[in-house]
């Protein structure tokens, strides 16, 4: 898992850094723009993606419904107290 | 901060995956895995009872989600997906059966199969990942490759006419008939949650790049610009009639729900046919009531 900041916006992500294969559909398609890729490569040599803008993210999920490696998902900050405790 | 320090919500897709086989053998960019996440969140929406569903593939990548899926699945032999799924279906008349495969799997060397499925309105749900290519066997042309396009096996371009997927469909009899593509992944969730809840024989096409073997033979680049002409050149027209949906190299695509009608299953047709015709006939399966 990446280091995912404390949330900013009504949203956040979790990624999964090392199934990440950098295709970018995540980026591309996330109705916020607020996705972007990292400098550091994975250990496959990808980059991956980070939540650039993070007062921006939503927690509308749609990265995690493009991602085809199951790598990202995304959550609303109201979801998210009741997914860690699941 | 390690994985230790805090526990981390789950990604919901990975409760719908076999995940002692992942990572999966998808390239990178490959659309497969999108409609995977559509399938697993249509299967959570319909709330069907995940040991009454099973999943049937045949042979070539998108084959490949049968063994994926956490669900009883059958990874079968090539083109075979939909008579094993016939079998299945009418030994377990309880089982939502849904049959996952290629454009090639399913309409070269299975097309025979489908065509009657259909024309039997088979209780089945057909999910096409139509790649326009054999990917898994190198990028040969398929039945699917449209016109003008370059495969391994049509060096000069292809010359031969394609199937529209959902004209045929409907043609031939399915009840429910759509076509999105990767970029659609809410209208896929739609139609497979529509679909998984109907009876008869229900067909999804989902267009879904193959960066390694058509779009870099055909110079389209990565996975995500395919997916972008998908955003940019489709057209959705639910309703439309089928016959206009064919596909162009690069052109428009027509996007939607083609067909949602009712007809009598095979099932239910041999049980009110033998009913009329057999004193004491006890049916089988669900009869109808
Ligand atoms: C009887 C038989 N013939 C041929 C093959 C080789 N073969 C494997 S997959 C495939 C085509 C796959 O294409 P498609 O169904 O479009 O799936 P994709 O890999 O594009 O997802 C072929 C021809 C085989 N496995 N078995
Ligand atoms: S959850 Fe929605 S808004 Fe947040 S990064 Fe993902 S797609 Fe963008
Ligand atoms: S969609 Fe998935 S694999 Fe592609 S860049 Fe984003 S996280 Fe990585
Ligand atoms: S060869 Fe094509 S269809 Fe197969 S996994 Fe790679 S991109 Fe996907």
């Amino acid at each position: 898992m990446s280091e995912t900041p404390a949330p900013k916006g009504k949203g956040t992500v979790f990624v999964r850094v090392e199934v990440c294969k950098g295709c970018s559909y995540c980026i591309d398609f996330c109705p916020a723009k607020c996705l972007a890729f990292s400098k550091e490569f994975n250990a496959k040599g990808y980059h991956y993606p980070v939540l650039a803008k993070p007062e921006a993210c939503v927690g509308c999920d749609m990265c995690g419904l493009y991602c085809p490696d199951f790598a990202i998902f995304g959550i609303r900050v109201k979801d998210l107290e009741k997914a860690k405790t699941k | 901060m390690s994985d230790t320090d805090t526990i981390q919500p789950v990604n919901p897709v990975l409760a719908y995956l076999r995940q002692d086989r992942l990572p999966h053998i998808w390239c990178p960019g490959c659309g497969i895995g999108s409609t995977v996440n559509c399938f697993a969140r249509a299967l959570t929406e319909s709330k069907l009872d995940l040991d009454k569903v099973a999943v049937v593939s045949g042979i070539g990548c998108t084959g490949r989600v049968a063994g994926y899926m956490n669900l009883d699945s059958f990874h079968t032999t090539h083109g075979r997906a939909i008579p094993f799924a016939t079998g299945l279906k009418l030994g377990n008349p309880d089982l939502k059966v849904v049959v996952y495969s290629g454009d090639g799997d399913l309409f070269a060397i299975g097309g025979n199969h489908f065509v009657h499925a259909a024309r039997r309105n088979m209780d089945l749900m057909v999910v096409c990942i139509n790649n326009g290519t054999y990917g898994m066997t190198g990028g040969q042309v398929a039945p699917t490759t449209p016109l003008g396009a370059t495969a391994s096996t049509m060096p000069y371009g292809n010359f031969e006419p394609s199937f529209n997927l959902p004209f045929l469909a409907e043609a031939c009899g399915a009840v429910y008939v759509a076509r999105w593509t990767v970029f659609h992944v809410r209208q896929v969730i739609r139609s497979m949650k529509e679909a998984l809840g109907k009876k008869g024989f229900c067909f999804i096409e989902i267009l879904a790049p193959c960066p390694t073997l058509y779009s870099r033979r055909n110079k389209l680049g990565d996975g995500v610009d395919q997916v972008k002409y998908y955003k940019e050149r489709s057209v959705i027209k639910d309703g439309a009639d089928a016959r206009e949906a064919g596909l162009t190299f690069q052109g428009d695509i027509v996007c939607g729900k083609f067909v949602d009608r009712e007809r009598p299953t095979w099932l239910d047709a041999m049980n009110r046919h033998y009913s009329s015709v057999i004193q004491d006939y006890q049916g089988e399966g669900h009869a109808e009531d």
